[in-house]
């Protein structure tokens, strides 16, 4: 028995086996266009991240012109030595204090003995007698009750206040590598064409020299006014407080909310108000927690943030235990959610074979169900911490010192951080200070590389223990 | 076929709802222990028992008696609410926030629904060994001490490592893991971890294991390991085990129950007990025919 | 096969031997309601009632920023120089003229947002897209840990690269006396850059969402790759793509410290009869002070406490609050939708 095929009913409007063949090599073309520029897109973000990371590494080192008041040598000779056999780096606190004494006029020198003294055991600038006065009056000078200065800092006094050097002009690391002579040239022409803009100077004196802005004294030396010498010490000691009372808030108290929100909480109203409120709160920009800890922890709680309650402290609320209790505010739902998150991923049968040994349900979450989480709440909480250490806003908000050359030296202590004097130093014209706003940057990300590596790390080597 | 119908299972065990005095056993036994003393409606009794999860009743009117140091199967098809029943006994439901018990379980003679009672209390003395092993992500040792640690357990490091080595060797498991007590107790396979925690559930003292299909995610080895510890732990406790698998039930159960599932007008599925029979007489002759459908393999 | 051991002779009520080993006693029957009387547990109480005390906490910050700005705001509106009615409807701020209206400052924030969109919606669709669709896992491993880099830098650097490379590269292309120092342009450009990640993660999680038998179908009748990702996937994820745009947008309005120091410090004061609209109202050249910036310009000074610019800051931060509280919600209602469909 022969089956017949049934006749297929003929459509003219279909393309011929030709013409679908064109038709498919043209779409094949145009979805290879297509593909090519989602890739460039991805590509332009990339490169734009690229830039980004280039011109804060370039303008972090580089040439730089600079003209000295008194050259290095010349202050060998103030300190009484033959900068033929000595050279400047050699010089040790005595002939340091010697050139000093040289270099500058009496008052300078008196204002900085009384910021701090030269010596425990004598003095260089102030008679001894109108010291005693000064020390036993009712407002005695810093000077009268800190330790002396050691061989660095007075090493940099001299370049301070004898060789005050002045950085004219300043190149990128590029430019200073592949073609240093451009940017003499450069200044060269700069001074031809605008004498007026160096009135003080003559071309001659200008010596030229390759000046890492990111180098340890950077990270090491206090906030300067002078450019050539400031460093970033108070605000990494700044940041670093920041971030103590920021983990030691945000840590407890959003581990303990998700554990509540993800173990305990039944489905009530109050739970579920809970639950959408952090979810708003983390989308709340970070300027409104500035303001919040303004008004609230500097302003209304000052008794407490100035340390003024327990007798010591700031003269206001504008401490680091005010900024650090708002970047804890802030950091607060981002560690809830990511805790969540972790706890979500413990699988419920632990729980479930917990419960069914006759455990109490905190004793099975203590001892089951957290360390499983703790990985993942790890992780996410180093990640919200490295968010809170970059915030700026909120600390402009609460009043972060522009200036402060006095390392904090607890919770009540008024202090900058590193975002702020980015910001600071971003601000100002001269581009002397853009170069150490690089530099800055760069210390900044440095450090949350290794806060994120951290993460990443302690990530694998848990999650490899537990499996 | 609508869910109002009371549907009157086929109960061939009664139970009795004298007062322990009338218990004949306990006249005859007046010089033994009385730690064991045994209520003759078993050690668990259910009565009019329906479980809902939010406003969907999943099982509705049953009313069981498991006896004590006896195998109890609960079979019947897939969503016919056994793995619920078998989670009401011992309060597990009350993890999962819509579930809701009405009617009565009793547990040596008192409702453990009633609020007086200490849910962690039941079950520390009702067990549970899940469907899918889930040993802790700890060593081996742990797995079987943290339940005794936290329930009080004073005893020295001696005494506890005694409590393991004796709960592992109950579970058949000691000479196979006798000297890698401190390796995570994932690191065993399927069937060893399941042993492993029969031990972790027994070694806290249970007077009641329930089972909840404990070798579904078994190979037919490693449940034959099972089925014959099960058969060796009853002469201790009292077990009741939810199994999907017939020949199981026949193999090792003393008595079992049998549910079925019924659709309601809205779609609604709620299980219910078909019939509760010794085991050898509800597969050799059922008393009801849904029964003989469902072992003769008619539907399910 | 026969199960071992003896079977119970069915239901007789016989009694086995014990002889269980015991560690834990259980008591007798006698007393069994006392034996499972429910036990006080103190320390758990105190553990969970602080651990509930630690998620109320979130409640008092919502209470917190919206009383503060409330009263604050409240305080302002009501000082004899301002008027409410001025507030919401003049074009001009000036402080230091007692003139506030906050027109300049959002549409300061308005130009910024919208460019930083043009830049980052493109950038971060087309990334999510490529990502998602396209990329064999090893590109995949390449690019996605970059644009979390990305997410990670602090924003502060973010307006240090405005200032330093991009101002100056549009100045060098549309000339020094086009484009301004402070421009509405160069910071809306990086912006844009900071909220691609945001964008495109957030895309790529809803075209992953997309049920892959919906790609198969499409495949199944003949689709090539390029029409089952433009035509079926992303028009599928289309709900999920909007909320992380308007996510992108919240970010951006709520963006402070690149617009502090790109977009200067100046509000652009307008006025709608006289002013060229292009050239002047929505030039992207000239600066223009954000509402976000102006708070933080304004907070950065030695600001003192109940004065009119310190209260004036708080009614700022309010509308701010309102304005991105609502693009949260939107989002979310989108995603919420967007659910729906695929359960």
């Amino acid at each position: 028995m022969s089956i017949e095929a049934p006749e297929r009913p003929v459509q003219e409007h279909f393309p011929t086996p030709d013409e679908y063949a064109g038709l498919l090599s043209k779409r094949t073309r145009r979805a290879w266009v297509v593909q090519m520029f989602l890739l460039l897109m991805l590509t332009i973000a990339v490169l734009g991240l690229s830039i980004l990371l280039f011109t804060i590494i370039d303008d972090s080192f580089g040439n730089v012109a600079t003209v000295n008041q008194v050259e290095p040598e010349e202050g060998v000779v103030l300190a009484g030595l033959d900068p033929a056999t000595t050279s400047f780096g050699d010089l040790g606190k005595d002939e340091l204090v010697t050139a000093l004494q040289a270099g500058i006029n009496r008052n300078v020198g008196r204002r900085l003995e009384r910021e701090q003294r030269f010596y425990e055991d004598r003095l260089v600038f102030e008679p001894q007698a109108s010291w005693d006065e000064l020390c036993a009056s009712d407002d005695p000078a810093p000077g009268c009750t800190s330790s002396a200065r050691d061989a660095g800092n007075v090493s940099l006094l001299v370049q301070e206040q004898v060789i005050e050097p002045d950085i004219i002009a300043v190149s990128g690391m590029v430019e200073s590598l592949l073609n240093p002579a451009a940017f003499e040239e450069e200044v060269a022409r700069d001074f031809a064409v605008n004498p007026e803009k160096y009135p003080d100077y003559t071309f001659d004196q200008v010596r030229f020299q390759w000046r890492a802005w990111f180098s340890w004294s950077f990270i090491t030396s206090p906030a300067s006014a002078t450019p050539e010498i400031a460093g970033i010490r108070t605000a990494v000691l700044g940041s670093i407080w920041l971030v103590a009372v920021t983990v030691l808030f945000a840590v407890p108290v959003g581990v303990g909310a998700a554990v509540y929100l993800e173990e305990f909480a039944k489905p009530t109203r109050l739970n579920d108000l809970i639950q959408t409120n952090i979810n708003n709160l983390a989308g709340v920009p970070s300027i409104i927690y500035g303001m919040l800890g303004l008004a609230v922890l500097v302003r209304a709680l000052e008794p407490i943030t100035s340390g003024s309650l327990f007798g010591t402290g700031a003269p206001n609320g504008r401490t680091v235990l005010a900024a650090g209790l708002t970047l804890g505010l802030l950091t607060l739902p981002v560690v809830i959610i990511s805790s969540q998150e972790a706890l979500r991923a413990v699988p419920g049968s632990l729980r479930q074979a917990g419960m069914g040994l006759g455990a109490t349900k905190w004793q099975t979450v203590r001892s089951q169900v957290l360390p499983v989480a703790i990985p993942g709440i790890l992780t996410g909480t180093i990640l919200a911490v490295a968010r809170a250490i970059g915030e700026t806003a909120p600390l402009i908000l609460v009043g972060a010192a522009s200036f402060i050359t006095q390392s904090p030296s607890g919770p009540f202590s008024q202090f900058t951080a590193l975002p702020i004097q980015i910001f600071q130093w971003t601000s100002l014209p001269q581009p002397e200070w853009q170069h150490l706003a690089a530099a800055a940057s760069l210390t900044l990300l440095l450090l949350l590389l290794i806060l994120n590596g951290a993460a990443v790390i302690l990530r694998n080597k848990y999650s490899r223990r537990i499996t | 076929m609508t869910s109002d119908t009371q549907r009157e299972a086929v109960v061939a065990i009664p139970t009795d709802n004298g007062a322990p005095a009338d218990n004949p056993v306990a006249a005859e036994h007046d010089d033994v222990d009385r730690t064991y003393e045994h209520d003759v409606n078993g050690v668990i009794r259910t009565s009019d028992m329906d479980v809902f999860y939010g406003d969907f009743r999943a099982v509705g009117n049953v009313s069981l008696s498991f006896a004590f140091n006896e195998i109890t199967a609960l079979i019947g098809p897939s969503g016919c609410g056994k793995s619920t029943v078998l989670r009401s006994l011992n309060r597990m439901n009350d993890l999962i926030p819509s579930a809701r018990v009405d009617g009565e379980v009793f547990y040596h003679g008192e409702d453990i629904y009633d609020p007086e009672v200490d849910p962690v209390e039941i079950r520390r003395r009702i067990g549970m060994v899940f469907q899918k092993p889930n040993p802790f992500p700890k060593s081996i040792y742990d797995n079987v001490a943290w339940g005794v640690k936290i329930n009080g357990f004073k005893g020295r490091k001696e005494a506890m490592d005694e409590v393991v080595e004796q709960a592992l060797t109950e579970a058949a498991l000691w000479d196979e893991v006798k000297d890698k007590l401190n390796d995570s107790g994932l690191s065993l396979s399927g069937g060893q971890q399941q042993r492993l925690c029969i031990a972790r559930a027994i070694a806290i003292q249970p007077d009641v294991v329930l089972m909840d299909e404990p070798c579904s995610a078994l190979d037919p080895i490693a449940t034959l390991r099972i089925e014959e510890l099960m058969i060796k732990l009853k002469q201790h406790y009292s077990i009741i085990i939810v199994t999907h698998n017939m020949q199981q039930a026949a193999r090792v159960s003393d008595k079992t129950a049998f549910f079925n599932v019924e659709l309601d007008a809205t779609g609604q599925r709620t299980g219910y007990l078909v019939e509760y029979s010794p085991t050898d007489e509800l597969f050799t002759r059922p008393r009801v025919q849904q029964t003989e459908d469902y072992i003769t393999g008619r539907f399910g | 096969m026969q199960p071992a051991g003896a079977r119970s002779a069915g239901h007789t009520r016989e009694r086995r031997e014990l002889t269980r080993p015991m560690a834990l006693k259980l008591g007798a029957v006698d007393n069994m309601k006392e034996q499972l009387k429910k036990r006080r547990r103190p320390g758990e109480r105190v553990i969970i009632g602080s651990l509930f005390f630690a998620g109320a906490i979130s409640i008092a910050v919502t209470v917190g920023i919206l009383w503060e700005l409330g009263k604050e705001s409240l305080l302002f509106f009501t000082d004899e120089v301002v008027s409410v009615g001025q507030f919401f409807t003049s074009t001009v701020w000036q402080p230091q003229a007692e003139n506030f209206g906050i027109w300049p400052l959002i549409l300061g924030t308005m130009l910024i947002t919208v460019i930083a969109l043009f830049v980052a919606v493109p950038i971060g669709l087309a990334s999510a897209i490529y990502l998602s669709e396209y990329a064999s896992p090893r590109v995949r491993g390449f690019f996605k840990p970059l644009l979390e880099v990305l997410v990670g830098i602090p924003t502060v650097v973010f307006g240090f690269f405005a200032i330093t490379f991009v101002t100056p590269i549009l100045r060098d292309i549309f000339g020094t006396s086009v484009v301004g120092f402070f421009n509405v342009l160069s910071a809306g450009i990086v912006v844009g850059l900071l909220i691609v990640p945001l964008i495109s993660s957030l895309a790529e999680d809803a075209m992953s969402a997309v049920p892959s038998s919906l790609r198969q179908a499409a495949y199944g009748l003949g689709a090539s790759k390029l029409e089952v990702s433009l035509r079926v996937v992303v028009p599928a994820a289309l709900s999920g793509i909007a909320a992380g745009i308007v996510i992108g947008m919240s970010r951006a309005v709520g963006e402070t410290m690149v617009v502090t120091l790109a977009a200067g410090a100046s509000p652009r004061n307008f006025n709608l009869g006289s002013d060229s609209v292009f050239g002047y109202i929505l030039s992207p050249f000239e600066a223009a002070q954000t509402m976000t910036g102006y708070i933080a310009i304004t907070a950065s000074g030695d600001i003192s406490y109940d004065t009119i610019d310190y209260n004036s800051i708080f009614a700022i931060g309010l509308t701010l609050f309102v304005i991105t509280l609502g693009l949260n919600s939107l989002s979310r209602r989108i995603v919420k939708r967007f659910r729906q469909e695929y359960d």
